[in-house]
């Protein structure tokens, strides 16, 4: 991107502006993508409600699954949440190098809680929760377990690429006091990542 | 005009960290709601009503500061409620189901 270039797109020099968002169009986009991305995840936290609520033999959550380890797991994407907004602050104030201190902390953050994901479930797998298996009680709990927390889990490694990729860029020197729309749009998608993990932690682990 | 956006949000600077401690506490008191079984004492009603004003309030202190929802548009508060209303009306329309 040329100096003049980035200097008008940080004054939101843009074919159009939307009312919505009047500093970009990329930040509308991801708002709109969010929206939908959680009725995804609603819709399958709703399945979970009827299954649940529809069996007889429903085993008691907290009872086969770990609490400390996914509370854990919970603090630390709060904390990755927390060194996100870090490195926007950072990079509004002009601080490259903050950003990108920030960012690989950020990416850090969901690299454990990956690892801890996969820890858990080759635990549970080996104790005997599967797919269509579940000594416990009725198989669903497996199925809606891996499937919900696979699929935040896919989110999480999605979000890991996503904000190396902020992270290699701000090392590059692209983002600046006047140029951080695309970190601000990348927190938004990590924050939505960490959001949905506190709602999946209460209504999977804990109810 | 930059200069005058940053100041702008600049004012919508809130304390990261109280809200941090605020997601930690209520994650604490999540897992001390959640960990005793229901009983008649600790009926499941109650259990799960805590559980999910907690866990809504922690979804809400992201949303809104962490993705600065507070300081956006109204109408942007709309898209981002949308999914809610509509997974609450889902839930609704199986009910008569259960």
């Amino acid at each position: 991107m040329s100096e003049a270039a980035a200097v008008d797109h940080a004054h939101g020099v843009e074919p159009a502006e939307t009312p919505l968002t009047p500093e970009s169009w990329g930040k509308l986009g991801m708002w709109v993508f969010l929206a939908g991305d959680a009725m995804s995840f609603g819709t399958l936290l709703a399945g979970y409600a009827i299954m649940r609520g529809n069996s007889a033999n429903w085993p008691n959550p907290t009872e086969v699954l770990g609490i400390s380890l996914t509370a854990f797991m919970t603090f630390l994407l709060i904390c990755s949440s927390v060194t996100m907004v870090k490195g926007l602050d950072a990079i509004k104030k002009g601080d490259q190098e903050g950003l990108v201190k920030y960012m690989w902390l950020t990416v850090g953050g969901g690299l454990i809680f990956l690892a801890l994901q996969a820890y858990e479930w080759t635990h549970l797998i080996n104790l005997g929760l599967g797919l269509a298996e579940n000594k416990w009680g009725d198989s669903l709990f497996g199925t809606t377990f891996y499937i919900i927390t696979g699929f935040h889990g896919m989110h999480v490694t999605g979000g890991v690429i996503y904000l190396a990729v902020i992270a290699m860029r701000g090392k590059k020197g692209v983002y600046s006091a006047t140029n951080w729309n695309e970190v601000e749009i990348a927190g938004l998608y990590w924050h939505f990542v960490d959001l949905v993990w506190i709602l999946v932690f209460t209504f999977i682990y804990l109810l | 005009m930059a200069s005058e956006s940053h100041a702008q949000h600049d004012d919508h600077h809130v304390s990261y960290m109280a809200i941090f401690w605020w997601l930690l506490a209520l994650t604490i008191l999540e897992v001390l709601a959640g960990i005793p079984e229901a009983s008649p004492a600790y009926p499941q009603l109650l259990k799960g009503a805590l559980l999910v004003i907690m866990a809504v309030a922690k979804a809400a202190l992201v949303a809104l500061y962490f993705m600065h929802l507070k300081f956006e548009k109204v109408a942007l508060g709309f898209i981002a409620m949308i999914p809610l209303v509509l997974c609450v009306f889902v839930v609704l329309m199986v009910l008569p189901d259960f």
